[in-house]
């Protein structure tokens, strides 16, 4: 295989982790029933913090543990503010969005530039042999192995486990889980905030491995593809993995692309992801049952698999319990 | 009402700018400055002398238009998030327009401001298609559609309209004269801004008030499916919701072109879209309270910069500030109707008379 191929996919396979994090994370969110919009400024802001504190302790592990609580506290503020305060999850979240946006970028200031600590390569020795495969798989960083864990943990515990299916019917039909005797809001705070650190583990992935560093806006933007990616993955963990590549691909190709028209100033390309956002969520949120009827019957599965895709029932709405 | 009452009403009234300033206070401790200087810095930064009021009033015009049009989207139950993108639009249309006609000030400004309605209609009407027949909500259709049209300006920029020695971010040649608002003396505000932004509100209020189409706006608002029972075509309504609001926002970017930067910028709706958001949440979805918070907004707005120049803070102090008092209004207002159960009535009018 052709080498510069083969590095190319083993680059998207890791600047494609944080977004895997990040994608995954709002997807349990989700899943039972709460929307975190929050996830532009969350991440900036356990970026800022994971980077500052692993600047300040030498800690790589205290820096993650950082980024990782500020995500935490961020969707607990957004599920105590609509579910115990009642207001709108929408609005708490975005003003959270600006809000984090904004005091990344205040506190963030001393560490601009400032060269810090990384997440060390360690090939897994063995596996890494395995050609092809093992150098674009298995070549890399902890972070990475950890984005693998991450999918088939979620997988497995969204549908095999009890726990998992008490996640999804409280954001599925609630009130039939308050029948059954789950505590909905309960277990509601309690993905959320998983959710919220598995953001935060996304910002401190940029900082301290894919995007190293701290600078004025570092990650602005890429909150809006994780919550796009979700939906375009369906609340399904494989997909959303998949999301969470192909947009990899895509803004590798771009990167590749841009040296080809130097009269398309560099903003384009940068927008181009947003653009291409768009036209896949058009794609899966569109007339879908159509689209599944027009394609060839042979062809009907995989296309059911990859656009087909409803949200939790009750995602978004308010449960009254008792 | 008694005193007592006055006085928790007040207090909770305040809570949200006392949280605001006890956050604000504690994080300039933790960047080591003294809050009280960074505050009125702040202040001497907005308020110093007449002309930083005139900048207030030119602050004030895109977060007032922009704020009315998001009345109307959100009276429907739309999240026009999409308003950033609809101003850009409208500056497009307006810039497009003084490129490519010659013609003396009395013509060209008037329609400037058409182009500018026009441009924002249209990119508020793509986001409403998007919503309504795509089936995309409207937060990722107006987000994307942002993305677009800041790539779109940077393109023209870079591309079509680049000064002939060179393109550089600091965006096209100046506007003709003949293309130039008219400014009050000496000042950056124009007077012809302030009477349409001014003029946009009250309309909004008006018709949002008084006239069938807002009742059947926030009939769809309230409940969209019981409100197409009744007859109302929800998608055509949320449609001309979209261009309204749309229209509003293309001529608050038209304004920045012709009457603040003369030109087309990079960053031409300098994120006024995303503040008017918060604006409108600040005013619990009220045209009443808007002019107040636009008021507070651009104060904070034009007095920030200060804290780069004078304490080596950094001046997003003000977004903060903005997005803090918000945060905490919405979660004061949650804390009182928790306490005060009974008082929980919904606000603003009942269901839709039959």
């Amino acid at each position: 295989m052709d080498p510069l191929l083969i590095e190319t996919a083993k680059s998207v396979i890791a600047s494609s982790a944080p977004l895997v994090f990040a994608g995954i994370g709002e997807m349990i969110t989700e899943r039972a029933g709460v929307v975190n919009l929050s996830l532009d400024g969350s991440i900036l802001l356990s970026a800022m913090a994971a980077f500052a504190i692993a600047f300040l302790s030498g800690s790589l592990l205290l820096g993650f543990l950082g980024g990782m609580f500020v995500g935490m506290l961020i969707a607990l503020l957004v599920a105590y503010g609509s579910i115990a305060l009642k207001q709108d999850q929408v609005a708490i979240g975005f003003v959270l969005t600006l809000l984090c946006a904004d005091l990344s970028s205040f506190i963030g200031k001393p560490f601009v530039r400032k060269p810090g600590p990384s997440v060390p390569h360690w090939p897994i020795p063995g596996l890494v042999e395995i050609p092809v495969v093992g150098h674009i798989l298995f070549d890399q960083d902890l972070l990475v192995y950890a984005s693998y864990l991450v999918i088939l943990v979620a997988w497995v515990w969204l549908f095999y486990t009890q726990a998992g299916l008490r996640l999804r019917s409280v954001g599925e039909r609630p009130e039939a889980a308050f029948a059954r005797g789950v505590s909905v809001n309960r277990v509601r705070y309690l993905y959320t905030a998983i959710g919220g650190a598995l953001v935060g583990l996304a910002g401190g992935a940029y900082s301290l491995s894919v995007k190293l560093g701290w600078s004025h806006r570092h990650t602005a933007g890429i909150g809006w593809i994780a919550l796009a990616i979700v939906i375009f993955g369906g609340w399904h963990p494989f997909r959303v993995a998949l999301g969470a590549y192909l947009f990899g691909v895509l803004k590798s190709v771009g990167s590749l692309l841009q040296p080809g028209f130097p009269n398309i100033p560099t903003q384009v390309f940068q927008a181009a992801p947003f653009a291409l956002m768009l036209l896949a969520l058009l794609l899966v949120s569109g007339d879908r049952e159509g689209m599944v009827q027009r394609v060839p019957r042979l062809l009907r599965p995989v296309v059911q698999a990859l656009f087909l895709a409803k949200p939790p029932a009750g995602l978004g709405k308010r449960f009254e319990q008792g | 009402m008694t005193w007592r009452a006055r006085l928790v009403r007040l207090g909770i009234a305040l809570a949200p700018i006392g949280l605001t300033l006890v956050m604000t206070m504690l994080i300039l401790l933790l960047a080591g400055a003294d809050p009280f200087e960074a505050y009125g810095n702040i202040l001497s930064g907005a308020f110093e002398n007449p002309k930083k009021i005139a900048d207030i009033a030119v602050a004030m015009v895109p977060l007032l238009l922009c704020s009315a049009g998001m009345l109307v989207t959100f009276a429907a139950g739309l999240w026009n998030i999409g308003v950033e993108g609809q101003m850009i639009a409208g500056a497009l249309m307006t810039t497009w327009l003084v490129e490519s006609l010659t013609a003396p000030a009395g013509v060209i400004l008037p329609l400037s401001v058409v182009a500018g309605l026009v441009g924002g209609a249209l990119w508020g009407l793509l986001t409403g298609l998007i919503r309504t027949y795509g089936r995309v909500n409207e937060i990722f259709a107006g987000l994307g559609l942002n993305f677009v049209a800041s790539a779109l300006t940077n393109y023209l920029i870079f591309g079509p309209w680049r000064p002939p020695d060179g393109a550089t971010m600091s965006g096209t040649d100046p506007f003709p004269p003949s293309a130039w608002m008219p400014l009050i003396g000496q000042t950056r505000a124009s007077l012809v801004s302030i009477l349409l932004s001014i003029i946009a509100l009250v309309g909004v209020w008006l018709v949002l008030r008084g006239t069938y189409w807002g009742l059947k706006l926030r009939a769809i608002g309230r409940n969209s499916r019981a409100a197409q029972r009744l007859g109302i075509s929800t998608h055509r309504n949320m449609l001309l919701a979209f261009i309204v609001c749309g229209a509003l926002a293309g001529l608050a970017g038209s304004l920045q072109t012709t009457a603040v930067y003369r030109r087309l910028i990079p960053q031409i709706s300098g994120g006024y879209g995303y503040l008017s958001q918060l604006v409108v949440l600040l005013s619990g979805l009220r045209a009443e309270w808007v002019p107040l918070v636009v008021f507070f907004f651009s104060a904070v707005q034009v007095g920030s910069p200060r804290l780069e120049l004078r304490m080596q803070l950094d001046s997003s102090l003000g977004g903060i500030l903005q997005a803090g008092i918000v945060l905490f209004f919405l979660l004061v207002r949650g804390f009182r109707e928790r306490w005060h159960a009974p008082e929980k009535m919904e606000e603003g009018d009942g269901p839709i008379a039959y």
